[in-house]
């Protein structure tokens, strides 16, 4: 990470409102480049429709949303191409091949070497005694895989993972978190996490934003928030933000 | 820190065919590995065709009118068909998305709403084809009636009854996105609405004045006054063409503009996450 650089994620003032939810209430924060950060909160927190807004999929209510330096309301398809993301709200077309499906997306990703590329990530995610397959008939486990793979297919400088391991068992939920650890240190992408697996959390982020009510209210390092809420992980902390306790909470509470 | 390669992708263009195309692939991928969307478009235009054409045998023998231009019911079926097919096949494809809850992926690739627009009125024309040629092959040899005589009016009618059906196609897939799964029924029945006016089985001058002022706002009366001209008196009518160019070119407009205004809403109110089968 250099702080010298400019945020690949920058994001101010953020709000959306749904009637009369406020979803995400003017919340503020940057991730550099190469880092990773979490979101963190429980159903409901404001992580999805944070994720959702820096794809250009939601637009804001108010304040604004960069990724890679460009608005991502007013100009997403200045970083969409350098950008890709993991929802476990959306599939892929379950009659399609994984490959064919991979190959779909890298051609809208504009990549210039389709086959090579889905060819090497289907070698590094162990896609190949499925590949050919239709990703309607692949296990759950196998289908995040896949999801991995259309994230990684234009090597991303920028990628957006919303609870990358739900629902996976935990077996192949460590083997994705090995994955992306070698992912991130190979390319220096920035990933922004939005996950309640504080293990995962702990394990992959250097920088966590604590969610609640659509707010961010709390943040800092793993190691320092456990810290700072005299924890011993980040499960209790963040049983304390949900909760209101600890001193933090209390603090925040206060304001 | 390294930063991820550059190479792999190009610079976004505004328009690209190749986005296009990959769209295009996608839809066929689809078909080419479902047989029951195979025999779905090929099963309704054939079953109209001979449902219609046995009707056709009987106004031969009963009616006058009928007897004076042979086909002329087979080429009404087959024509609107044509647009049926036009409109379903835009919509179907983008409802594609929808149940395969791919919507969302789409949106946030560079793929832009024109070009996933073009991509399904490209998946219309082949489906079209798919389903109203061998419909009309099969009417060769089951009452001797071969619509490709037309020759080269045929070829305008196709086209006006094709850009019509991707306009009402475009509006739709707006609407159903707007209004989701309860609003895909639409995608079978709005079309059938024009029916009565579109003066597909008899001229407009049959329909109430007021009706006929309708009638004379959409292509397909054109045509299909086109059509029968070209039938019974073996003219071609340049001015139902131009009418029917002209109403398609303002009729695609709205109907582009409708689809981004739907596209523009959906991500207004988070649309793209919230749907699937």
């Amino acid at each position: 990470m250099d702080a010298s650089l400019p945020p690949a994620i920058e994001v101010s003032g953020l709000t959306r409102r749904f009637s009369d939810v406020v979803a995400v209430d003017s919340i503020d924060f940057t991730v550099a480049p190469g880092e990773v950060t979490a979101l963190l909160g429980g159903n409901g927190a404001g992580k999805t429709t944070t994720l959702s807004i820096l794809l250009g999929l939601l637009l804001p209510s108010a304040g604004s949303a960069r990724v890679l330096g460009h608005d991502i309301a007013r100009h997403r398809y200045r970083a969409l191409p350098r950008m890709n993301f993991t929802s476990p709200y959306l599939d892929l077309p379950h009659r399609l091949t994984v490959r064919e499906n991979l190959a779909i997306y890298g051609h809208l990703y504009g990549l210039s070497a389709v086959k090579a590329r889905v060819a090497k990530l289907a070698r590094d995610l162990q896609l190949d005694s499925f590949v050919d397959r239709e990703v309607g008939k692949l296990s759950a486990g196998q289908k995040t895989r896949v999801a991995l793979a259309k994230a990684l297919l234009n090597a991303p400088e920028v990628l957006l993972l919303d609870e990358p391991t739900a629902s996976l068992d935990p077996d192949t939920a460590d083997w994705v978190r090995g994955y992306l650890e070698t992912f991130r240190r190979s390319t220096g992408a920035t990933i922004l996490l939005a996950s309640h697996n504080m293990a995962e959390v702990e394990r992959l982020c250097d920088h966590v934003l604590m969610m609640r009510a659509g707010r961010i209210v709390d943040r800092g390092a793993p190691q320092e928030l456990i810290r700072r809420y005299g924890r011993r992980n980040l499960e209790e902390v963040f049983l304390d933000i949900a909760r209101r306790r600890g001193a933090a909470a209390v603090e925040e509470a206060a304001q | 820190m390294t930063t991820a390669t550059p190479t792999l992708w190009t610079a976004p263009s505004v328009l690209s065919l190749r986005r296009i195309l990959a769209m295009v692939a996608r839809y066929v991928l689809l078909l080419k590995n479902s047989w029951t969307r195979i025999f779905e478009l090929i099963y309704w235009p054939t079953i109209q065709m001979v449902l219609w054409g046995f009707i056709s045998v009987f106004f031969r023998q009963n009616s006058s009118w009928v007897a004076q231009a042979a086909g002329v019911l087979i080429a009404s079926v087959i024509l609107w068909d044509v647009l049926f097919r036009g409109q379903l096949g835009v919509s179907v494809s983008f409802m594609e998305e929808m149940w395969s809850r791919n919507l969302g992926h789409l949106f946030a690739t560079p793929l832009r709403p024109l070009e996933l627009a073009a991509a399904l009125t490209t998946m219309s024309l082949i489906r079209t084809l798919i389903g109203t040629v061998p419909a009309a092959l099969l009417a060769v040899p089951l009452y001797h009636y071969n619509i490709f005589t037309l020759g080269l009016p045929l070829i305008a009618f196709f086209v006006n009854l094709l850009i019509f059906g991707w306009a009402m196609g475009l509006v739709l897939s707006g609407v159903i996105l707007r209004y989701g799964q309860s609003a895909e029924s639409l995608a079978w029945l709005a079309i059938f609405l024009l029916a009565p006016v579109s003066a597909i089985y008899y001229p407009v001058s049959v329909l109430p004045w007021w009706l006929q002022a309708v009638a004379w706002a959409l292509p397909s009366a054109h045509v299909f006054e086109g059509m029968r001209a070209a039938l019974f008196d073996g003219t071609v009518r340049f001015d139902h063409l131009a009418a029917a160019a002209g109403l398609n070119a303002l009729y695609m407009v709205l109907g582009i503009l409708a689809f981004l205004f739907a596209v523009r809403l959906a991500r207004q109110r988070g649309l793209f996450l919230q749907m699937g089968e």
